[in-house]
């Protein structure tokens, strides 16, 4: 069973509560249609499980079949870097059929950054090595493809559907209840 | 699932054609440390498919100069056009005719569907398996094991005092 090897920490892209019992990890790309049909079945998660879950996306870029992956994740770095990171995230999920540098500018206007700030991030690669290590780490967890979600720690091999993710994560609040009862 | 061979069995060799008019023997990469991952089909459906992601690692796989080959059943044309489509950096073979010869020679093929598990194996400088994997067929199995093998088998040269170079011949 593959489990993570990076534990969740400060510097990750994190929303909800962080003693929340059961932490959701996505290892994502930005141009994967998998990860953009994901996206809103991590929304409803969210708003099902409430208080009860926290989310933390990670870069897994496949750049090699994905022309703009890598570039949509140093522009959500360069928001993150600004405190806006869920809205890049967001937006680039979003919009994903016009991916592309463009949207990325767009997107940074939308959110009130400089769009000439993000093309020197993206000129220079200024937040590269930051995915590419958030990549490695996802490689050394058994990352397989996108996306990739781990439940509490334990790579989630069932289908990254709302209804298989949900009995998932629902078995992990169950076991923490437990534990708290007993 | 079937009974693939274990870490410590001397890797069977094997020649397939690597592209429509080459071939490629195993026992050509003698010196250095090899990974055969077998799969079930070219154009699996999902991003970041086993091959996708054994590419966009191809660098790691550099740091300990081994040599990853992807074996299936599909012929090398069909190899050809998927490893165009997905820009592969690392050779597909076919294991095509006989169909999956090597693939059973490996214990790693799937008779009633009739095509390759997805069988991982680290293969030593010398020709001997050091680690294998079988994972279920719906399952990509990762790179992970593959990173850890080569590192163990990198430790272990090391720890036997020879340098990385020495049993390459060349």
């Amino acid at each position: 069973m593959a489990n993570l090897k990076v534990p969740v920490a400060p510097a990750d892209h994190s929303i909800g509560d962080e003693h929340a019992p059961v932490t959701l990890v996505e290892y994502g790309d930005y141009q994967c249609p998998h990860c953009a049909h994901a996206h809103p079945i991590v929304n409803a998660l969210r708003k099902h499980f409430g208080k009860q879950l926290r989310f933390v996306f990670r870069n897994f870029p496949l750049t090699e079949i994905h022309s703009y992956a890598e570039a949509a994740a140093e522009a959500a770095e360069f928001a993150a870097a600004e405190g806006h990171f869920w809205e890049m995230h967001d937006g680039i999920f979003e919009h994903q059929n016009r991916l592309g540098v463009p949207l990325l500018k767009e997107l940074a206007t939308k959110i009130g950054l400089s769009s000439a700030k993000l093309d020197a991030a993206l000129e220079s690669h200024e937040y590269l090595d930051r995915i590419k290590s958030d990549f490695m780490g996802g490689v050394r967890s058994g990352v397989n493809g996108t996306p990739t979600f781990f439940i509490n720690g334990v790579r989630h091999d069932g289908s990254p559907e709302f209804d298989d993710l949900a009995e998932a994560i629902n078995s992990q609040t169950l076991k923490t209840d437990r534990k708290r009862a007993g | 699932m079937s009974t693939i061979l274990a870490p410590g069995t001397s890797a069977p060799d094997f020649t397939l054609p690597v592209t429509p008019d080459q071939n490629l023997s195993l026992r050509d990469l003698r010196g250095q440390p090899v990974v055969t991952a077998f799969y079930p089909a070219d154009w699996s459906p999902v991003c970041g498919d086993q091959m996708a992601l054994y590419n966009e690692i191809h660098s790691e796989f550099q740091k300990y100069k081994a040599e990853v080959l992807g074996i299936s059943v599909d012929g090398s044309w069909c190899h050809a056009a998927f490893a165009k489509d997905r820009h592969l950096h690392f050779p597909l073979l076919a294991d095509f005719e006989p169909k999956g010869a090597v693939a059973k020679a490996y214990g790693a093929y799937r008779e009633k569907e009739g095509f390759c598990e997805r069988a991982l194996f680290v293969i030593d400088e010398d020709g001997v398996i050091v680690w294998s994997y079988c994972s279920p067929i719906g399952v990509n199995p990762g790179a992970d094991g593959i990173l850890e093998a080569l590192e163990n088998l990198k430790e272990t040269r090391q720890s036997h005092g020879q340098p990385e170079s020495s049993s390459r011949a060349s």
